[in-house]
């Protein structure tokens, strides 16, 4: 067993950890953040994307000791003030999500992408999520909700999207 | 009460047909979700399931020893341990009276047959502790040799799967139109027919490869048990549960939480299902297992996986006079809940939209050493719409005609609605022809056609190809006599209740369980309209069959058309019995009261109302309400449709292919589907998105890979390519709206659509792209190395790769057989 100290979500936590336990699991088992989850077991699918440091991290390729000093963002935690992130707004107005089991790890990879890249375009968005796999949405709702919410982090007007239901 | 008081003024003027953005996304987008694997009980031990990893074996000794003695371990069983309680997993779909099923152990006691059926199971104080022991259970194999293609698994003298069967045949299932008294005889039609054109399709093994592995959590208490999964079927599962494993169906409650995708994958009774109700009833204990994704691809049943013989008869003027289709299906190792089904649900399906005067269909069950096929989206739907859009396409090239033309020569035209097929199904309304041409704008058809010859003629080493379909599918299934009518083992109803609370607002109970479709939306916006309540008001219940107690589920693009049709009788019911109070309390006859926007008016009255929300609070107060009837305005209902729905539509694909490097390249893909009328168009979108997504990955990337020994090659994302963002094109998608005259709602069903339209239209695109060269057939997936090993040796690309290379099968998988040669193969590359 290892002492780890990590900050997940703006909360402090000190943890005995096996050296092997992937942060993935002490995230979910030993803190109970189940809002991040597992879909694959090779670091394909994205649905355990956390913000290590600000980074975007597949939280099953990330031993929960290599998170020891840092700062750990889920999707638990960032929303402010009980608002919602300009990111999970868009995915909720863009429909870009259907079953939701990618959504937290899609989430937080495109709030890596945008702050990465304030003003993408729609191949540079499909690019930048290529690591996140989706298989309800075919991912264009995710686009455009990528787009939008890459606005408003960045103080452009959100009006510029097309309409949705609109059929094209 | 105040809260109801402007109910009316709040509530829009319609709520069905407005983009509602659903109200599920607030815990989905939050983190807040309940997956099953999130439970925790107090003592919940965890299973880890040890796996065959051989395909066809005798197992001749079992050592639970070492695994049963690690830390942490619990328990550890074999198949020995339940070979007398677990019975049998249930085949729902009987095709034939003769089918053979030679039963399904949820865990293998003396032989397996496939890589990854069940061996052992490992109960322990932690996931991690369950996952090391599986390593330490011996168990010894006498190898036997696994029947693994179609082609050889039918001829005389095959080695056999089940040693104690006459062959590897389950079944074997026949339409013929001439007999059924549907259309003419197919084999005169073919003697007298001026051009016949025969091909041999191969539909691959697909993974349905929902998001979230499955998971289940039991709980037993006292007599009863309790079970979340991870299932699309929980009130199905609940009935087969307690058929399997004696647990009486009233003392078990089935929940399905939050459901992360399920496309077919999750309509099923899960060996794992009854092993951890079995290990939770023999320690008394909650247990939780939850799936690795490889045990998910390998374990959890497939789809597809069908030999398509089909031969179409024809005049020269191109006029089609016959069909004739024989599959073999692979069934699998068993039977699952509708394995055969499956397959023969196809059947109906290969007329399509035309008009054939004679049609006979043939099918083959038979087993293999894999994992078993089940349903998967579009379900014996998009092998048929295949089958027919690509020969229509080989018959237009043997006829030297315009695709197009010969489709619309042919097709069911708009005023013949309603339309018997020579399969025998009544379609119900459409305009083929209106969405074909408002496809071709979509697409920019001319602009294209212009370019492509442009490419052609300057010997561009990019060529472009456009690629057609034009397609119907039967869903919303299912009328119960029809399926009664097909052997299958239960009703295709569905049920809704509405409760009308003292304060106003409204619960709904569906018996349709969804897993993303945004049912708590959709019937949302019903119950809004119904009622006249506004649609924040309405809150849907679901999945737990203590709450919702009877239901069908949902599959089959069935939700909206049955389920949405039984929230509305339910409504419609409230209203009647409303209409009784209110008419009490504003001493007015019945027949003089007006009902709208939730409001009871007496006609020619001013100011004389009362809100169905109040007449809520009046029956739960109950101090004044009619004699002779029971305070309460609730209603449930239960719908039984009397006919499919036909959702039809066209999709063109642009496709370029680049024939030095054999990549192919989506350029444009324009769709135009008309599922009736739409209740929400975001939800509509979505779902076509996300069909055409699975149907693109079918003609693009995916395949479930055996190798020799029946070894599941592809068996993670690593290998089993479900396609990212960047793996696929921008959709322009757009509606046709013919209503469904089968239910009030007027819709069709739409999440198979997108799925069963676009597999054909990708590769008729492609081999339009290098037919001048050559080409007239690519197996799919259409890898780069198919792509160029068909334009630049023949063939149709044969197995998917070589000898020696890491995706290499090694041989003779189903899509491989009596298909590759030495040249198809490029010799010695």
């Amino acid at each position: 067993m290892s002492q780890i100290n990590v900050r997940v979500d703006g909360a402090s936590y000190t943890d005995d950890v096996e050296p092997r336990t992937l942060l993935v699991h002490y995230l979910r088992e030993q803190l109970g953040k189940v809002g991040t989850v597992v879909g694959c077991d090779t670091s394909n699918c994205g649905a355990c994307t956390v913000h290590l440091d600000g980074e975007a991290v597949k939280s099953c390729t990330v031993f929960a000791v290599q998170a020891d000093g840092c700062e750990v963002t889920t999707i638990e935690g960032i929303g402010a003030d009980g608002a919602l992130h300009p990111m999970q707004k868009a995915f909720h107005e863009m429909h870009g999500l259907q079953c939701g089991f990618c959504t937290p790890g899609m989430i937080m990879a495109s709030i890596d992408l945008v702050n990465d890249n304030p003003d993408p375009t729609e191949d540079e968005v499909r690019e930048g999520i290529e690591g996140n796999l989706c298989r309800c949405t075919g991912y264009q709702n995710i686009v455009r909700a990528v787009q939008q919410a890459a606005g408003e982090m960045h103080g452009r007007s959100a009006g510029a999207t097309e309409t949705l239901g609109a059929q094209s | 009460m105040t809260v109801t008081e402007n109910a009316a003024e709040l509530a829009p003027a319609k709520e069905v047909g407005q983009p509602r953005r659903r109200k599920e996304d607030a815990r989905l987008i939050t983190g807040r979700t309940t997956w099953t694997d999130n439970m925790v009980l107090p003592g919940m031990l965890h299973l880890a399931v040890v796996r065959s990893p051989v395909a066809h074996a005798k197992i001749t000794s079992v050592d639970l020893t070492a695994a049963q003695q690690a830390p942490n371990i619990v328990a550890v069983f074999s198949g020995r341990d339940f070979a007398e309680e677990q019975g049998s997993i249930p085949c729902a779909w009987p095709v034939t009276p003769d089918m053979v099923n030679p039963g399904h152990p949820s865990i293998a006691v003396d032989e397996v047959n496939h890589v990854g059926e069940a061996v052992a199971i490992v109960v322990a104080r932690s996931k991690a502790a369950a996952q090391d022991a599986v390593e330490l259970v011996d168990i010894d194999y006498d190898v036997l040799p696994p029947v693994l293609d179609l082609e050889t698994a039918v001829q005389d003298g095959a080695n056999l799967v089940h040693d104690q069967l006459a062959s590897n045949t389950s079944y074997h299932f026949v339409f013929d139109a001439g007999d059924a008294g549907t259309g003419a005889d197919t084999d005169q039609a073919f003697a007298d027919a001026e051009v016949v054109v025969s091909r041999r399709f191969v539909q691959q093994r697909l993974i349905p490869a929902f998001m979230e592995p499955r998971s289940v959590v039991v709980q037993p208490q006292g007599d009863n048990v309790t079970m979340w999964s991870s299932t699309q079927v929980p009130h199905v599962l609940r009935v087969m549960l307690a058929m399997v494993t004696g647990v009486p169906e009233h003392k078990l409650r089935i929940i399905a939480p939050d459901v992360g995708g399920g496309f077919g994958g999750k309509l099923q009774v899960n060996p794992e299902e009854v092993l951890s109700l079995l290990v939770a009833r023999r320690l008394g204990k909650p247990v939780k297992w939850t799936e690795t994704r490889s045990e998910s691809l390998m374990a959890a049943h497939h789809g597809r996986g069908q030999v398509q013989y089909i031969d179409v008869a024809a005049d020269r003027e191109g006029n089609v006079k016959g069909l004739r289709v024989r599959l073999l299906a692979d069934m699998g190792a068993y039977l699952r809940l509708i394995t055969p089904g499956v397959p023969a649900l196809g059947a109906f399906m290969f007329p399509g939209i035309y008009k054939f005067p004679a049609y006979r269909f043939e099918c083959d069950g038979v087993f293999t050493n894999k994992v078993p096929t089940d349903a998967y989206r579009g379900a014996g739907r998009p092998e048929a719409t295949f089958a027919i859009e690509r020969i229509m396409d080989e018959l237009a090239v043997e006829l030297d005609m315009d695709p197009l033309e010969l489709r619309r020569k042919n097709w069911i035209n708009a005023e013949e609605f309603p339309f018997t097929t020579v399969a025998g199904l009544e379609y119900d309304s459409g305009n083929y022809d209106m969405a074909t041409e408002q496809a071709l704008e979509l697409l920019g058809y001319d602009e294209l056609r212009a370019e492509q010859q442009q490419r052609r003629q300057s010997g561009d080493p990019v060529q472009l190809g456009i690629g057609f379909s034009t397609f119907t599918e039967m869903c919303g299934l299912a009328p119960s006599r029809v399926l009664g009518s097909l052997a299958y083992g239960a009703g295709g109803w569905e049920s809704a209740s509405i409760r009308m609370l003292p304060t106003g607002k409204v619960e709904v109970v569906t018996g349709s369980t969804p897993h993303g479709q945004g049912h708590e939306t959709a019937w949302s916006q019903l119950v809004a309209d119904q009622l006249g309540v506004p649609f924040e008001d309405v809150e849907v219940l679901h999945g737990d069959t203590a709450v919702s107690p009877r239901g069908m589920d949902t599959y089959g693009s069935r939700s909206l058309v049955v389920g949405g049709t039984a929230v509305v009788k339910a409504a419609e019911k409230v209203v009647a019995k409303a209409r009784k109070v209110a008419a009490h309390l504003l001493e007015a006859s019945e027949d003089d009261l007006d009902f709208s926007a939730g409001k009871f008016n007496v006609r020619g009255t001013p100011g004389a109302e009362v809100g169905i929300q109040e007449i809520a609070l009046a029956v739960f107060a109950a101090h004044n309400y009619p004699e002779g009837m029971e305070p309460s305005i609730d209603a449930e209902a239960t719908f039984d449709p009397v006919n499919f729905s036909f959702p039809h539509g066209t999709h063109i694909c642009a496709m370029e292919v680049d024939t030095e490097t054999g990549m192919v390249k989506i350029r444009k893909y324009a769709s135009v589907d008309d599922v009736g009328v739409i209740v929400n168009p975001l939800i509509v979108e979505g779902q076509i998105h996300g069909g055409l997504a699975q149907g693109i990955a079918q003609a693009l990337y995916e395949e479930a890979v055996y190798d020799a020994d029946g070894n599941l090659t592809t068996g993670s994302f690593v290998d089993y390519l479900v396609p990212s963002a960047a793996d696929l094109p921008h959709f322009d998608t757009g509606n046709t709206v013919h209503a469904a005259p089968g239910n009030p709602i007027g819709a069709k069903g739409v999440g198979e659509a997108g799925c069963i339209a676009s597999t054909p239209a990708v590769v008729n695109a492609a081999l339009d792209a290098v037919r001048h060269l050559g080409v007239s057939d690519i197996l799919m997936p259409l890898t780069p190395e198919r792509v160029w090993r068909a334009i630049h040796h023949g063939g149709d690309g044969g197995d998917r790769a070589t000898a020696g290379t890491n995706a290499y099968g090694g041989a003779q998988t189903e899509s491989t057989a009596g298909v590759s040669t030495d040249a198809s193969l490029g010799g010695e590359l």
